[in-house]
């Protein structure tokens, strides 16, 4: 919804100020919300180490852990749908993978892909109930939230008789495909700057003289890769303009020929498989899986998608939006933190923030929709 | 008229659980020509149309398009084969801008490398050119079409029609909410892609504006067809008559002192 061609001038429009036109967008939000919440750290927790190497590594991959599960999050809501079993799934992957590649010994790489395939089965299985039976997809993926939380728990008790697998690192070693979501780019220019004295480095311990920041984490990565071909996909494609139509209005898209069906399945299967993204990187990382991962983890992603704008009915939406509203949130999660400010504040602080930032969005939308 | 039918419609029910709305309608649709359906609410034009544009699977009957029996499942088909419809809800999504309507489903695509991508540029020019063709001059091709009015809306619709009719042009009730202006551009704009050869059908509710263009008239009612008439085989007052089943009219006339 971009690049305007030559328009006539017309009497009856009020020419608008550019910085006007500028400010009216689906992510203004977001956009806000992020200036406001690096203005009040920046002021307020400056000396708190957040913003020296390690702490912004530190909100840097809590957002764009949350930024991953928000992309997927963010096009469904613009096709319609929501996906309430995000957190389930991650769950499930992560406990997948540790029983396919710990308990049954298989190779990694083998372990992670065929976690793929069953999880985006599951995505397609999400899809393909909520487009035969309309029924609100809120209601499916409630009960597949249960079912794969229910799996999660039940197949590591019963073949291993715990829920926490570990070893998962150990049994990675070597392998091809793993580093991809637990491994580090940039390692040399990490030590270099190290070296150089830009970014400290370790002073004693085993680590000695390896910087504090020792390479860009692949989590990062996959996160600014995800809400860059979103955001491409959704504003620049045909497909992009079939995921508005499909969330807009589901008939009226049907009737002017776009595959809803396709498209609201083809979502699904897009947020299971960012879940599973996030699933693998967060067990490469812990080196365990845990039954009770992921938990909560689709409000967060619903809540970010939000702030930057969508619509909770569908239909308009930005990629680019959720992205700042999942940076919003790892910021104030872990500034707060940073900060020594009380935890429970953190829900007040974030509370403030969504109310705000939806009632900027609306007031912002209803200019540019004409929504009465 | 000599043209042979395009589309030919053969003996087509459609029912809704116990609702019959169509039982049995047969019409055929000539290229270059402007087929009129007519009848009052409830008659079942649009549930006819429907079967036509793939939006509704006809629950008896054949559609024969251009020689070839044909069986539309979706929408998609039916736009496929030349055939675009302007619904009379309209089918346009006011979360979207007006470009990205009018492309809906036929977006056109500039392709960079092996990727393809939405011809932002090109779908802008097109709409704007097109919507200026047909009277309006919009605000901007990003514009909202939920900021548009009623009328707009549904020439953005026609527009697009109009656009991707290659072959058959259906019209549910275009009119309806145009102001004089408008409408005689639509009218003009039916009397135009006609003699271009494309079949357009055109369902109204207004006798002088199915007998500005029509070139024949079917009658519909109750889910019956009550015939087809040729132009100037038919005088606007019989046709008047027919659309609203007859001597009741006739009755109401008198008491409207002749205004209907
Ligand atoms: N999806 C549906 N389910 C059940 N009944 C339907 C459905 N669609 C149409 N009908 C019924 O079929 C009949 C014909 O409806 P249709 O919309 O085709 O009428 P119409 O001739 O277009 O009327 P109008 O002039 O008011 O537009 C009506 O009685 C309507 O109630
Ligand atoms: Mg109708």
């Amino acid at each position: 919804m971009s690049d305007t061609p030559q328009t006539v001038a017309d009497e009856r429009i009020k020419s608008m100020s550019r910085l006007r036109t500028a400010l009216i967008r689906p992510e203004l939000g977001g956009i806000v919300g992020t200036v406001a919440v690096f203005t009040f750290f920046l002021l307020f927790a400056f000396d708190s180490g957040m913003f020296n190497a390690q702490g912004v590594m530190n909100w840097s991959v809590v957002s764009a852990q949350f930024m991953i599960i928000a992309v997927g999050a963010c096009l469904l809501m613009i096709a319609g749908e929501f996906d309430l079993s995000v957190g389930s799934m991650i769950g499930f992957a992560g406990m997948m993978i540790a029983i396919f590649g710990v308990t049954l010994d298989w190779p990694m790489w083998m372990a992670i892909a065929l976690t793929f395939v069953i999880c985006i089965l599951f995505g397609a299985l999400n899809g393909y109930i909520v487009v035969r039976t309309g029924l609100p997809s809120f209601i499916v993926t409630l009960a597949t939230l249960f079912i794969l939380r229910g799996f999660t728990i039940f197949i590591p008790q019963t073949i291993e008789r715990k829920t926490i697998i570990g070893g998962i690192r150990e049994a990675a070693e070597g392998d091809w495909l793993a580093p991809l979501f637990g491994g580090k780019i940039l390692t040399g220019v990490f030590q270099w700057l190290g070296n150089a004295g830009i970014i400290d480095v370790f002073e004693r311990g085993s680590r000695k003289g390896q910087p504090v920041v020792d390479g860009i984490p692949m989590l990062i990565i996959w996160a600014l890769l995800l809400v860059f071909v979103a955001h491409v996909l959704l504003t620049r494609t045909r497909f992009g303009n079939w995921i508005f139509a499909s969330g807009g209005d589901a008939d009226a898209a049907r009737n002017s020929g776009v595959p809803v069906n396709k498209v609201k399945i083809l979502m699904f299967m897009f947020t299971a498989f960012c879940a599973t993204v996030f699933a693998t990187c967060q067990v490469m990382e812990f080196g365990s899986a845990g039954a009770d991962r992921g938990l909560l983890k689709e409000f967060e992603a619903i809540i970010a998608v939000v702030i930057g704008g969508a619509l909770l009915t569908g239909g308009y939406g930005s990629v680019i939006g959720a992205a700042l509203g999942a940076l919003i949130f790892g910021v104030v999660q872990q500034g707060l933190f940073f900060a020594g400010v009380e935890s429970s504040l953190f829900r007040v602080f974030l509370g403030v923030i969504l109310l705000f930032a939806v009632i900027l969005n609306t007031y912002i939308r209803r200019i540019i929709t004409g929504e009465r | 008229m000599c043209a042979r039918p395009i589309v030919q419609m053969k003996n087509i029910e459609k029912h809704f659980g116990s609702v019959i709305a169509l039982a049995g309608v047969s019409i055929d649709v000539n290229a270059g020509e402007c087929h009129c359906l007519l009848g009052d609410n409830g008659a079942g034009k649009s549930t006819f149309i429907k079967t036509m544009s793939g939006v509704h699977k006809p629950t008896a009957g054949e559609i024969i398009f251009e020689g070839q029996p044909m069986d539309f499942t979706d929408p998609r088909d039916a736009i496929a084969a030349g055939i675009a419809t302007v619904h009379q809800h309209l089918a346009m999504i006011p979360l979207m801008s007006v470009s990205r309507n009018f492309f809906m489903g036929n977006e056109p695509i500039k392709t960079l490398g092996f990727l393809r991508f939405f011809d932002h540029d090109y779908a802008n020019r097109v709409t704007t050119e097109e919507m200026r063709q047909m009277g309006i001059n919009l605000r901007g091709p990003d514009q909202a079409v939920g900021t548009l009015s009623g009328g707009e809306r549904q020439t953005v619709a026609i527009a697009r029609a109009v656009h991707f009719g290659a072959k058959v042009l259906i019209l549910d009730e275009p009119t309806s909410a145009l102001g004089v202006r408008q409408t005689s551009n639509v009218l003009a704009t039916i009397d135009k892609v006609r003699k271009q050869g494309v079949a357009v059908v055109f369902i109204t509710h207004n006798v002088r504006h199915a007998l500005a263009v029509g070139d024949r008239f079917t009658v519909l009612n109750r889910g019956k067809t009550l015939g087809t008439a040729e132009r100037g085989e038919i005088t606007p007052e019989e046709l008047q008559d027919l659309m609203a089943g007859g001597q009741e009219l006739a009755e109401l006339e008198g008491s409207l002192g002749g205004t209907v």
